[in-house]
Formats: structure tokens, sequence, C-alpha cells
């Protein structure tokens, strides 16, 4: 077991990493600087073993297969990482001049260009640092086009009920009311419930398509027609977009906004929960409100940051990108090209739809058809008949090396493992985890006791979350403290 | 490119599903197709895509220029021992830590980044990280606002005018009315201008040191709140100043917000970085994100494990504290393993040497007649610097011979033509200095010879 990093080292350990330098008492005046600095002093060896082990006790992409269901967890080419490295890149300071950054802007501006043209909209922003927070900016652009056209009075968002947390989380933080849509029995959002919420008080609809339970809703056409006519807007919500580049635009279906995120679809590497890259695309209704600065290709061919967009919200956050992030996702998009994006896309359905049909004897698939880049099962008969739960053939993978599908969402599907295995992993995975599956399910069967003890191999084993819950509720054990602090 | 897939391989899947072929599986409904190109440029091999990006990188001749940019996004030296386990492949393809039985690295992690910028900032929790400073110092502002439900901020104008015009971005959608408080010719916040009895508030927001490199008096701030009844929200741009400062907390504050990036991050264009978030022990529940914290395991061993997730939006949906899902782990692990290799002596060390060169720096302009320095207060390694001519100007010709001499404040306070804000790090050389001083005295000449 590691020791904290604050349980390692010794006064006076570590490098000299500059000259030494006068006291800054000398400067500054003793009542204005602190008395203590209380960090640990390591010698650099204690950390690089700190952190080779800590490294052994994660699942990674580049060493498990994560079929994690809206994650989109493809392997992240290490060209990304290459060029994301250049100094050219690293070195340029967000204030520099345009004319010394006309690399990086040409970077920014073709990223743009192509967002704009394989989701078919009319301008984007590559602000937004995450997916959640492209969700927020989109709310903000909405908010600002109702006031400008004086309708603010529109104030309702309707999501459908399998969609991902953020959208009403995000739709919320403008003062928007939630109104959750029902999924009718093929999967897809319930368009007569849809119909019957649309009134001058709808502001905007957040969907997903394909939707959490990886299935096309072919009924877009008719759901994007139904809310414009009502007066509001289409939010396109791009976890999924990996079903659908260059097969189909969301422009095209009569999306107004949406946002991307770059470390799905894209390949930026997840990092372990960030950082990712949520662009913005707008249309051409909306395109004059997204953040401030767009990047634009001058007469002379020269690239500028364009501060100049009076209807804009302004920034969402501190500088123009989460830029290393978009020269990743930049690299990813040049060696494919539209055919070789819409070819991943191909083999990420087919995958998905291969892996469907290797486990859906054994785990129910509550949908007949075909399924996009990922699909939905359901451990509710294995529970009825074992008392083993999803939870259970989830954490029996972890042993296997396969990290966990994600579990019990959307909530319309009781006991669901949701499964995407992305276009990146070979047959022998797919089936080697098939395999793992049916002999979880076996086990469920002739020993199910057994299963509630899964994992057995992992660093730790199930861990006491109720403990450190009623414990954080009093701000106790989110940090580490010296033992005698503890205690009192 | 990357997908392993044989032909041989595609036909067997698709006959075991039962469909012809790819174009039958992801098939749309009519009138959906993509039926013209797109118009991206062909695919380049693995290798032109490479060459292709690094003549762009090379096409940044501001990377390789002489700089004395800071305001907000700071040059500091990243030992490599830093970016060799931060960017190990079982940190960087990792996911959110979800599944802690597959995660106690990350999660270890976390929670080493939650106690420094406790020790750092003198509070008692903090949370996983946020995307920068400005959208850390908007999440305080909605903590607050949870807190006391006036829907009125109070705030200085000397905190970073990027973060202020995030914040106003935020506050028009939220209905979140903002007082701003101007700074004086000393280059402080005139904490006074609302009176002994100032409306009521969520929070007064405060910068040390301020935009303009000065140390605020937060203590004032910290007053302040407590007559209109708010909290106090303490801001950092600067990472490195809180190595010596007061730490927010000593100096009054609930909230402590700000921008990591000092700490082993690259300037990189703008990111990513990597914002904190930190506050007393009351407001643990309000706290925006993910938070992880200590446990064991049903064998008894430590443990981290992802908790409070009853305050999140995967859980809480429209009633959680805030949207954040993804934050910035990975630039939160480079942040730690950097404090971990400097510890707290080379912090001390380092921050010292920003010090001691933005001294020397300072020394050496102000000495260039038609220059002075514009403030008498305290700074830690940024200061404003008066120009005999309008700063922009000043900077665009030595732009030309290489240097990148700092912010002309103008850009963000138009009444403040001639006025730079200049930054040295430890990375900031003698010579560096000794080229600048000689670039500013022909403006000074040439500014003689106009007139």
């Amino acid at each position: 077991m590691p020791l904290l990093l604050f349980e390692r080292g010794a006064a006076g350990r570590g490098n000299d990493f500059v000259a030494a330098a006068p006291p800054v008492e000398r400067h500054l005046d003793r009542a204005l600087l602190r008395d203590e600095l209380p960090l640990p002093d390591l010698a650099e060896i204690e950390v690089a073993r700190h952190y080779t082990e800590l490294s052994s006790r994660n699942f990674s992409v580049d060493r498990n297969f994560y079929p994690l269901g809206s994650c989109t967890m493809k392997y992240n080419p290490k060209l990304n990482e290459a060029v994301a490295a250049f100094s050219g890149f690293s070195d340029l300071h967000p204030f520099a001049p345009d004319e010394g950054a006309q690399g990086a802007l040409r970077v920014l501006w073709d990223m743009q260009s192509m967002l704009t043209s394989l989701f078919g909209m009319t301008a984007f922003s590559l602000m937004p640092a995450a997916g959640a927070h492209g969700e927020i900016t989109a709310m903000l652009m909405a908010k600002k086009h109702f006031k400008q056209i004086g309708e603010s009075e529109r104030a309702t968002c309707l999501v459908p009920d399998t969609a991902h947390g953020t959208n009403p989380a995000s739709a919320s933080m403008v003062g928007y009311r939630v109104i959750s849509i029902p999924s009718n029995a093929r999967g897809r959002i319930d368009v007569a419930a849809l119909k019957s919420k649309l009134d001058g008080s709808t502001a905007v609809c957040m969907m997903t398509n394909p939707n959490t339970l990886g299935l096309f809703e072919d009924d877009i056409i008719e759901i994007t027609r139904a809310v414009h006519a009502a007066g509001g807007l289409m939010y396109y919500d791009g976890a999924n977009a990996n079903a659908i580049v260059g097969l189909t635009r969301p422009g095209d279906m009569g999306f107004d906004l949406l946002h991307l995120n770059l470390h799905k679809t894209f390949s930026v590497p997840h990092g372990g929960g960030g950082p990712g890259s949520g662009p913005v695309g707008a249309n051409a209704k909306m395109a004059k409100y997204l953040p401030q600065p767009l990047v634009q290709r001058k007469a002379d061919g020269s690239f500028a940051l364009d501060f100049d967009q009076p209807d804009s919200i302004g920034p969402v956050r501190m500088f123009w990108s989460h830029f290393l992030a978009i020269v990743r996702a930049y690299a990813y998009i040049i060696v494919h090209g539209e055919d070789g994006l819409r070819r991943n896309s191909q083999l990420a359905v087919l995958n998905a739809n291969y892996v469907r049909e290797r486990v859906k004897d054994v785990l129910a698939v509550p949908y007949a058809d075909f399924c996009r880049h990922e699909f939905v099962c359901s451990a509710e008969t294995l529970k009825k008949e074992t008392g083993v739960r999803a939870l259970d053939i989830a954490k029996g993978l972890l042993d296997a090396g396969i990290h966990a599908p994600t579990m019990y969402w959307p909530h319309v599907v009781p006991e669901c493992l949701m499964i995407e295995p992305t276009e990146t992993e070979t047959k022998e995975t797919l089936d080697h985890f098939a395999a793992t599956i049916h002999a979880l399910v076996r086990q469920a069967y002739e020993d199910p006791a057994s299963m509630q003890q899964l994992p057995l191999k992992t660093p730790v084993r199930r861990v006491d979350e109720a403990q450190v819950g009623r414990l954080a509720n009093k701000a106790v054990g989110l940090r580490w403290r010296p033992p005698a602090a503890e205690t009192k | 490119m990357y997908t392993p897939h044989t032909p041989d391989e595609i036909q067997a899947m698709l006959a075991a599903i039962g469909v012809p072929s790819l174009e039958a599986l992801s098939s749309v409904p009519p009138g959906l197709e993509i039926k013209d190109k797109l118009g991206l440029p062909p695919a380049l091999a693995e290798s032109d895509a490479y060459a292709h990006i690094k003549a762009l990188a090379e096409r940044n001749g501001a990377a390789r220029m002489i700089s004395f940019l800071g305001a907000g996004a700071y040059r500091h030296y990243q030992p490599p021992a830093v970016p060799w386990f931060a960017m190990r492949s079982e940190f960087l393809t990792a996911y959110t830590p979800y599944q802690a039985e597959a995660s106690q690295g990350s999660l270890q992690a976390i929670f080493e980044w939650q106690t420094y910028i406790c020790l750092l900032t003198g509070m008692d929790v903090s949370n996983a990280s946020l995307y920068d400073g400005a959208t850390a110092l908007v999440e305080g502002v909605i903590m607050a606002l949870h807190a006391k439900a006036r829907h009125r901020v109070i705030i200085s104008r000397g905190v970073h005018p990027l973060y202020r015009a995030v914040l106003d971005t935020y506050a028009a959608g939220m209905g979140i009315e903002i007082i701003e408080l101007p700074v004086g010719s000393d280059g402080l916040t005139d904490f006074s201008v609302l009176g002994s009895t100032p409306p009521q508030a969520d929070c007064v927001v405060v910068q040390t040191p301020n935009f303009f490199g000065n140390i605020e008096n937060t203590a004032a701030a910290a007053e302040l709140a407590r007559a209109a009844d708010a909290l106090t929200i303490s801001v950092t741009a600067e990472a490195l100043s809180l190595a010596l400062l007061k730490t927010p907390r000593e100096l009054g504050a609930d909230i402590a917000v700000g921008e990591a990036q000092s700490f082993g991050l690259p300037v990189g264009y703008g990111g990513p970085y990597v914002g904190f978030i930190a506050s007393t022990k009351e407001h643990v529940r309000r706290l925006p994100g993910r938070l992880v914290g200590e446990t064991t395991d049903v064998d008894g061993r430590r443990a981290f494990v992802l908790t409070l997730q009853g305050r999140e939006q995967h859980i809480r949906r429209e009633l959680a504290t805030s949207n954040i899902c993804t934050n910035q782990a990975l630039c939160a692990l480079i942040a730690t393993v950097y404090l971990a290799t400097v510890g707290s002596k080379g912090l001390r060390a380092i921050a010292s040497a920003n010090v001691e060169r933005a001294r020397q720096l300072a020394q050496a302009v102000s000495a260039i007649p038609g220059f002075s320095i514009a403030h008498s207060s305290p700074f830690f390694n940024e200061f404003c610097l008066r120009t005999p001519s309008p700063a922009e100007d000043i900077a665009a010709r030595l732009r030309e011979r290489g240097i990148l001499a700092g912010l002309p404040l103008s850009r963000f306070y138009p009444e403040l033509t001639n006025m730079l804000l200049l930054c040295a790090t430890e990375l900031t050389t003698t010579e560096d200095i000794r080229l600048l001083t000689a670039e500013l005295a022909k403006e000074h000449s040439r500014a003689v010879a106009a007139v």
C-alpha cells in the first residue's frame, strides 16, 4: 500500500531547482508573509517510486479494454502527444501577438472550419473546456437570444429521461425549468409526449442522437420541426457523436446548437478525468452569440483572434481554448480525412453490434433494433433468478482486466449495463469480453454468493463509500492531516 | 488509421450480426445521409501530418522571443521529472475514477492535490480541480450565491479582466448583479467607496497579487464582506505567490479560488490549465465537481473513492450544485507532481527567485529616463511600468526586435494608455533584462526626438 506524499520525505531533501536568491524579507514586509509552508520535501527518487507505484494501481486504455458506454474510450494515438509537445505550441503565451502565433491560429482556424463542415453548422467556438462547459455555453447563448428577440419568458428546457445528467444541470444553471420527456417502448423519445409539452414557454430541447441507449432517434426531423414551430431551439449533445461522424450531420437534422467532446470523438486522452475540450457549434441564427474570440482569416490570408463580436455572450474561460487538446484532435482529424473518420464511425457501430450479438443470449437486450456505437443490456433476469446484480458482473470484469461498463443508467432500463467498445478494439478483445461475460453469468448461477466478493485481484477491493460520505459531510477525510490534527 | 480490422474480420463480424455491409449497419433515415464531399483536406500519412504540424509550431515566432508577459499565464521552469511521471500512459489514458478498485492511482493523486491546495491556501477542503482560474471564480461565486441567495457580487477591478469578463458572461445568464470597486492611483482596490453600510451581497471578490501585480489588502475586503453580510472570495492568479504570501484563510477568505498553471504547466497558448477551489469546512457541501475521500476496502486496506456524489449532476441532475463533469485531472496531476518534486524548499526558492528577478527588472527599467514604476505598493513577480509614449506602440516596436515587452494595459483599461504590465520569473535572465532595458532606452530617445 503506497504512503501518501505527506507521509514521505524529510526536511532538507530535494534538488536545487534555481540558483539561491537572497531572502525575500529584503523586499517584502514580514507582515505580508506566511509563517510556514508545510509541504513535504522529497528526494527525486522518492517522487519516482511514488508515482510509478501509483500508476500501477490504475486501469488505462493503454493497458485495459474500457467498454464504457457514453465515454468513447478509444485508443489515443501517440502522434497526438508528440505534436502537442512541440515547443512552438507549449511555449506560446496566450497574449502573444497574432503575427507571432500564425501557426497556432491556423490550427484553430482549420479546426473551426473542419468541425463546421463535419457537423453541418455555420460556425464553431473552440473555447469551452469540456462537454458540460459547452452545454452551459449554449444555454447562455440561448438565453441571450431570447432576450434579444424579446422572448425572455421562454424558460423551460425539455430533456429526454435518457439524457446525460449534465443536460438538466446546465439548463438549470441559467434558470431554465427542466421538463423530463419519457422514452417509448422502442427506446426513442416519445414524440407525442414531447409535443404536448411544447408551448410559448419552451426555450430549448436538448437531445443526444444516437441517444444514450445507442439508438438513432429516427423521428428527429419531426422533432426539430415541432420545436422550431413552437419557437424553441434544438440543442445537440455531442457525447455520442462517435456514431455519426461522416455519416450524418446534426445541422442537417435541424439542430441550432451543439457541443462536441474532443476527448471522446477525436481521441484526446481522458487524463483520468480531464482536460477535455467541448467546442460549441451554431447555425446561422445562433452563430453571432458564440463566445469571443473566434479566429478569423483576414483578406491577406493571415489569421487573427477576433474580439469584435458585438452579440457574443463573452468569454466562458480565461483564454482562447484548451489549445493543446485542440492540437491533439487536429492531428487525429488530418490523418483520417473525412473518409477515415466515416470509416471509424462505421467500425465503432460494427464493434458495438458484434458485442451485442455475442452477449445478448445471456444478458437481455431490451430493444430489438441494431444499435449504433453503444448498446444497453440488462441483468434484471439474472438478479431475479440469482440475486447477482449488474454491479457484481461489472466488478467481476475488473478481475479479468476489463474496465466496468457504465452501470444503472439510463434509468429506464433496470440493472442496466451500457457498453461502448469503440472502433479501435480488436475482434480478439471483443471475443474475450463476450467470453468473460458468459463466464461471469455462469458463475452467477453456479455460485451466486461468490459474485459479491468480486473483485479479488484489484489493488483494493470494494470500498466503504457510506463511511467516507458520512465523514465528508463534516469535511473530514477529504485531505491528509498530520495524525495529531485528525484526532481532535 | 488506428483501427485493427482486417477485411476478413469485418466480413466475419457482419455475418455474425446478420447484415450485408458496414453501410447497411450504419445507415441513417432517408434525407439525413451526407451526399456530397464535406471538403476536408485529404488524409495525410502520419509522417506527413507530423511534419505539417511541426511546421505550424515553428511558425509561432513569439514562442521563441524574450518575454516579459505574465498577466495570468506564467512561464516557469518545468523540472523534467514532472512530465516524465505525470504523462505516463496509466494516468494519461485512464477514465474518470468512478470505479475505485480500478483507479486507486488517479484517486490518490487527486486526494494529494486536494491536500496540497488546502496546505497552500490554508483552507479546510478543496475539490478535485476546475477548468481554470476564471471558471473557478464563477464556481466560487455560485457557492456564495447558494449560501446567501442575493444575486449580487462586489468585485474589485483589480481582479484579472478576463476572470471578470467570464464572470460577466455567466452573471448575464444567471441574473447576478455585479458591483465593481475601483482601483486607486496606488494600484490597490478602494474598499471604502460603498461606505459603512454597503448593500448586502453574496460575496466580495479580491485578487492578490492583483492584476497590476500589487499585493492587496485582503483583510479590508473581508471587512467589507462582513459589512455586506457576504462571503469573502480570494482569487490567486499566480499560484506561486502562495509559497510566500499569507494564505487566503489567514487574510479572512471563506473561499479561495485561482489558477495553478504556474505549477509545472506550459503557457500553451492559453490551455489547458487548472483551476482550484477551496473553502472553509462550513461550505463543503456547496463545493462543485468531484471530491475524493479516504476510506477502507472490505479487507481494511486504505482506499480512496469519489464522495459526496449527491451534489453532482450525474446523481442530482437539475438540482446539482454545478453542471461540472469532466475537470482537469491530468493538469492537477502535473501540478501535484510538480509540488512533490520541488517540495517546500524548492517552491520557496523558486518563489524567492521570482521576487528577486522582478526587483532587478524593476530597478533596471525604472532607471531609464522617461520610465517609472507606476505604484509604490509591494508586488510579487509583476508590476506596472509608466511609459513615456503609448505602451501599445512601444510593445509593437519591441516585438519587431524580438522582445515581448509585457502587456499594454490599455487592452483592458482604456484609460491606462501609458502603462505596461511586466513580469519576471526565475527564467528571466540578466541578459534578457539588459536587452529590454537597451531597447526601452531607445524608446525614450524616440519620445524626446518626437517632442
